[in-house]
């Protein structure tokens, strides 16, 4: 089946069945391959785009549902004000180990602070339950937080 | 050279991670065609190329898996040939043991295998930067010193960049190794430095580094189905029916050969996308063969193990002393039954490979820990010569030990030809959950006795674990002769038992440690209460005032450092200084392992319904006298104290009817941020060559938190993972 999407700011035609993912029409249809693949079922967030602004795991949403969203991943977040500087502040202070998920911890932590730009400790841990990190980078993933919202690292 | 594969890193690194393969110069693809012969880059070693804007590029020869070796490794070299930080560039090797023996993530050994090699690599590029200066301006090398990317002639105040020297150093003969004379540590102006990954900024932007992300022109996509039973073969399959399904192009079975650690039988799904390729394996509606193997069950190991320990050992490994008359002997005996279980790797990047079968030539991009035994199992499995197999070491989502084995490379390879197209194969996550090398379960039965002084004067450990019908304890489940506190009690016997049980294991993170150290730390803080002893002072006399025991490299244990870090972690959490509110304690262990000494303390609170909140870690760690990245080496210790908080708090496999029950991360649980506490690390610098941060940080993080878990609630902690309901008052 047809769907013309929106993602990343480019109009995108694609064909395919209507329970496909987001996730592999954005990465196998689409060659946008920043969106990663962890679990399937929505409980690792490393596919966590945002449509409209909000954090979507794009695994378990079927193309039928995207509708006319805009479809934000990774690859466009340096676009926006606040994900330019999560981006930056994940970079000064090495988050990453393997990195496989920190493209879903930085659009879970993009949309927090586009909605709420100094969470406190506990609102931050509550945006980013949803994204596992196997390395474990979660304490340096908290100080980022809070180093791109302006906040001393150190709770 | 690979026409158009994509790792999504730029081009040329593309380039640059295909020209390693027959040996031929790295580096070589770099050279523009319209570069002139003088400005081309000159590779001064194996390792380095200068190029002559004086960029300098520096080969990591290991896998990286997120313990950092991309950077770190060439940190040591661009040290010691005393390059600019800024001007590096970091490439990775392909797999090619001819160029660099053996590649591969495993043992945290890159550090100390590497340390002294990559500083003489680093040293003679420095050398023949220098001499091609000194040539040039007449003068003696020895009157040339460096500063970052540049020679410098102090007496006649001249000076040149690297690039600038890269032709002609490259066509000078290096000096032999060892006569260079390596820099003092206090001159240092890059190791020790917190340096971010080299990869950091493309990780943060979303660039395709892992293997998942490789994709080659007209690829398609695999999947794999196995069977829940381990090893079992294909009865039937509908691969007609999957077939009919849209963007299907090959169903195939697989007979499988060489056990599960090669090519398991299973049924092939090749499709234009992995999602079409997965709706048809849906389809096949596979049945499987009988197999023994579906008898296996957890409620039958732990019968199987209850029974062990009731019966007389199968044998004795280690006996010291008299065990029995220091029993009858003590002034007060305890005994426990400790127990883990089966546990999962879980890489978030699920097991994948991407290989082309092209001219009787396979082509393989795997993220893997190690690759040269893949590549041999590969020849060996699909009756090719491993000269024609070019395996390309790609950045990987998680190691922990799981990709050291290549089961997952032999399957791309052998479906790639098959399908007669280049092929990615992505596992699903619950074929990842249920097809692993799982950290093996196993039971410790104890027996411990103190002299009226409270000193341990005899200890027994009764371990019981899964291996072959023959009494050989399976992959990663054995136990040394000399692991602790064998050699430091007077009386110690240490039996084995070995449970006919054939679930595949394998290393995980610390492999042995991992488990052993919160059975044996656990009852060492038994002992301790029952001695009326404070914990860490019990810790230390049981140290005593030993030295180094043993061999080193071998089975040596320095106690000394073991003694540092204990202290350093007490004085730090202020041990035994803190008031404590009710159900909150800090325990405290300590374990020896992959040559780094590490003492945790934790503190918990434990609420009135049992649930564990760990308020904070402290670490003391001690991997000699030099840490090469301290942002990397943080972020191995925080890592592998949560991952075995992780572990101990939420974590089992379990199997049923032979296949393992747990399928994804609703019913295998892994730490999440709420979860995790602060974790305060310190190194303790002594004086031994630098050793690795991969695993030692582990293994100390179940027994402390178990001990912290009775120092808050009177309930001792004997099985994993920690079952709160334990913990509830009333």
């Amino acid at each position: 089946m047809a769907y013309t999407l929106s993602v990343n700011g480019r109009t995108r035609r694609v064909d395919v069945e209507p329970d496909t993912p987001l996730l592999w029409v954005l990465r196998d249809t689409l060659g946008i391959l920043g969106p990663k693949f962890g679990c399937g079922i929505a409980q690792c967030g490393a596919c966590t785009v945002h449509i409209d602004g909000a954090p979507v795991r794009s695994c378990a949403l079927p193309i039928d549902a995207v509708g006319k969203g805009r479809v934000t991943t990774i690859e466009a977040i340096g676009d926006n004000e606040v994900g330019a500087r999560v981006q930056k502040a994940w970079s000064e202070l090495d988050v990453a180990q393997c990195g496989y998920c920190q493209p879903g911890q930085i659009m879970s932590a993009t949309a927090l602070l586009a909605a709420n730009p100094r969470p406190n400790a506990e609102e931050i841990d509550a945006a980013m339950a949803g994204n596992i990190c196997r390395c474990a980078t979660y304490i340096r993933i908290r100080a980022a937080v809070r180093r791109a919202s302006g906040q001393p690292e150190e709770a | 050279m690979a026409d158009g594969a994509q790792t999504g890193a730029s081009r040329r690194d593309v380039i640059q991670l295909v020209a390693g393969g027959g040996g031929l110069v790295l580096g070589f693809a770099l050279a523009g065609k319209g570069e002139a012969a003088q400005s081309a880059p000159a590779k001064l070693n194996t390792y380095v190329t200068v190029r002559p804007d004086g960029w300098v590029e520096v080969v990591s020869k290991n896998p990286e898996v997120g313990q950092g070796v991309k950077t770190s490794m060439p940190m040591i070299i661009a040290e010691e040939m005393d390059a600019d930080w800024n001007k590096v560039r970091t490439l990775q090797a392909v797999s090619d043991p001819v160029l660099f023996g053996r590649q591969f993530a495993g043992g945290s050994l890159s550090i100390p295998l590497h340390w002294d090699e990559l500083r003489r690599v680093g040293a003679t590029a420095r050398a023949l930067l220098i001499a091609a200066a000194a040539k040039s301006w007449g003068v003696e090398p020895s009157a040339c010193t460096t500063e970052p990317g540049r020679v410098i002639h102090k007496a006649s105040g001249r000076s040149a960049d690297y690039g600038s020297l890269a032709a002609a150093a490259g066509g000078l003969t290096a000096p032999d190794p060892q006569t260079l004379k390596l820099k003092e540590p206090a001159d240092y102006r890059i190791v020790g430095r917190f340096t971010p990954q080299v990869d950091t900024p493309a990780i943060v932007s979303g660039k395709p580094l892992f293997g998942i992300d490789v994709v080659l022109p007209g690829m398609l996509f695999a999947t794999f189905e196995k069977a829940p039973v381990f090893g079992a073969g294909v009865e039937s399959a509908d691969l007609d029916a999957a077939r009919a399904m849209k963007g299907v192009r090959k169903a195939f079975l697989v007979e499988g050969s060489g056990g599960l650690e090669a090519l398991a039988p299973g049924v092939a799904v090749v499709a234009d996308s992995w999602w079409r390729a997965l709706k048809a394996r849906e389809k096949l509606n596979t049945r499987w063969k009988a197999s023994e193997a579906s008898q296996m069950s957890s409620r039958r190991f732990e019968e199987m193990a209850a029974g062990s320990a009731r019966s007389a050992a199968d044998k004795v490994v280690r006996h010291d002393g008299d065990v029995d008359a220091a029993l009858k002997s003590a002034s007060k005996t305890i005994e426990a039954e400790y127990a883990y279980p089966y546990i999962s790797h879980a890489n978030l990047e699920p097991q994948n490979c991407t290989a082309r079968f092209q001219n009787g030539k396979m082509e393989i991009w795997a993220p893997t820990q190690n690759p040269e035994p893949g590549r041999q199992l590969v020849a060996k499995t699909l009756g090719l010569k491993p000269e024609d197999i070019t395996v390309h070491i790609i950045r990987a989502g998680g190691g922990f030990g799981r990709r050291l084995s290549n089961e997952y490379m032999v399957e791309a390879a052998w479906i790639a030809r098959e399908a007669g197209a280049p092929v990615k194969l992505i596992w699903t996550r619950e074929d990842d959950m249920r097809h692993g090398f799982y950290r093996p379960a196993g039971w410790h039965r104890f027996k411990g006795g103190l002299d009226a002084q409270g000193r341990i004067i005899a200890w027994e450990d009764h371990f019981i674990t899964p291996g072959s019908r023959d009494g050989q304890p399976g992959r990663s489940a054995a136990m040394a002769a000399t692991e602790f506190p064998a050699r430091f009690t007077p009386n110690f016997r240490y039996n084995l038992s070995v449970l006919p049980i054939s679930v595949p294991t394998g290393p995980l993170r610390a492999p042995g440690s991992n488990a052993i150290s919160f059975a044996v730390q656990g009852f060492i803080d038994e002992l301790a209460h029952a001695a009326g002893a404070d914990p860490v002072d019990f810790r230390l006399k049981l140290l005593g005032d030993f030295g180094l025991v043993g061999t080193p490299g071998r089975d040596g244990y320095d106690a000394a450092r073991m003694r540092g870090v204990l202290k350093k972690v007490a004085e730090v959490s202020g041990w035994g200084r803190t008031k404590m509110a009710p159900r909150q304690g800090q325990g405290v262990a300590f374990h020896f392992s992959h040559m780094g000494y590490f003492a945790q303390v934790v503190q918990v609170r434990v609420a009135e319904d049992g649930q564990i909140k760990v308020e904070k870690v402290w670490v003391a760690g001690d991997v000699g006298r030099q840490i090469v990245n301290p942002s990397g080496a943080i972020q191995q210790v925080q890592g592998s104290v949560l991952d075995g908080l992780s572990g101990a708090l939420g974590q089992e496999i379990t199997l049923e009817n032979g296949a393992v029950v747990q399928g994804n991360f609703d019913s295998y649980r892994l730490m999440r941020i709420n979860e995790a506490p602060p974790v305060d690390v310190h190194f303790v610098l002594s004086d031994n060559p630098p050793t690795g941060l991969g695993e030692p940080a582990l293994p100390p993080a179940p027994p402390a938190l178990c001990n912290a878990i009775f120092a808050a609630t009177g309930k001792r902690i004997r099985r994993l993972p920690v079952d709160p309901a334990l913990l509830a008052v009333g």
